[in-house]
């Protein structure tokens, strides 16, 4: 275990950089130009995973654990984000039979 | 070697596919298929609790969820109204410019030391749960309110009001 590990691992860390920069751009450009509530929040999910890849990534190469205990607490973050999310649109879709967001214009102001 | 550039293909190549599939049905199976990779980046940088629990955590439950939404959500109608192409268009030139930012930024860094990992033994879960309950008592415990919190707003924000019906 020790040896493949040891064996995969030689990548730059700018490597992860870009990944995750790629990834975190991925989910901003599908929060802007998807319409359904549901694959905004996906978006959202796609770029905290990408933020807890290279909180990880660090951690390996710095040696210290802290960010891992940091990508344990931003999970727990976004299973309490998802639950309350979720029920907004959930509760959203009940009174506007809708979960386009542009019949929630009237947030605008 | 080789491995981690495959996978970081298939990552990019999924995500790509969550935010251009029609369908959110399909949107949700692809951002299965994303996590399922992002554990595999996890396995590969030795970080084994994180792999688990990235694979029960998100893959289990928070898609599950997504799922049973969506289906609460009668959505059979395809009825998704589609953005004018000019608000596409400026959307992705709005990211590409975030992506262009962060990647001269990169450029200007030139730090290129390779990730080895030094202590093979860091992301397991003895090590983690020892730092964890050691140094980081109390954000747990304050995650653990935080979590009985959401629980209790989202069933207080999905239950119908008595009154409004």
């Amino acid at each position: 275990m020790e040896t493949f590990t040891n064996n995969i691992q030689a990548i730059p860390l700018n490597h992860y950089i870009l990944l995750c920069s790629i990834i975190f751009a991925i989910g901003v450009i599908g929060v802007l130009i998807r319409r359904n509530a549901i694959v905004i929040f996906m978006s959202v999910e796609l770029m905290l995973n990408s933020v807890n890849l290279l909180l990880t990534a660090f951690s390996v190469y710095r040696g210290d654990a802290t960010g891992q205990v940091f990508v344990f607490f931003i999970m727990a973050l976004a299973a309490a984000e998802v639950a309350v999310g979720l029920a907004i649109i959930v509760m959203i879709y009940r009174n506007t039979n809708s979960i386009d967001i542009n019949v929630l214009n009237r947030l605008k102001w | 070697m080789s491995t981690f550039y495959f996978i970081a293909f298939l990552s990019i190549f999924f995500s790509i596919l969550v935010i251009t599939a029609k369908n959110p049905v399909h949107s949700i199976l692809y951002l299965v298929l994303t996590f399922f990779t992002f554990t595999i980046h996890y396995i590969l940088m030795n970080a084994q609790f994180l792999a688990v629990v990235n694979f029960i955590v998100y893959m289990g439950a928070i898609l599950v969820l997504f799922l049973y939404t969506l289906m609460l959500i009668n959505l059979n109608k395809e009825s998704e109204p589609r953005k004018s192409s000019l608000v596409k268009f400026a959307a992705v030139i709005g990211g590409g410019c975030f992506l262009v930012t962060i990647v001269a930024a990169l450029k200007a860094f030139k730090v290129s030391q390779p990730v080895i990992l030094n202590d093979p033994n860091l992301g397991l879960v003895k090590n983690l749960g020892k730092i964890l309950f050691n140094e980081y008592l109390l954000p747990f415990e304050v995650s653990s309110i935080l979590l009985l919190s959401a629980m209790v707003g989202a069933v207080l924000l999905a239950t119908k009001d008595p009154k409004t019906t």
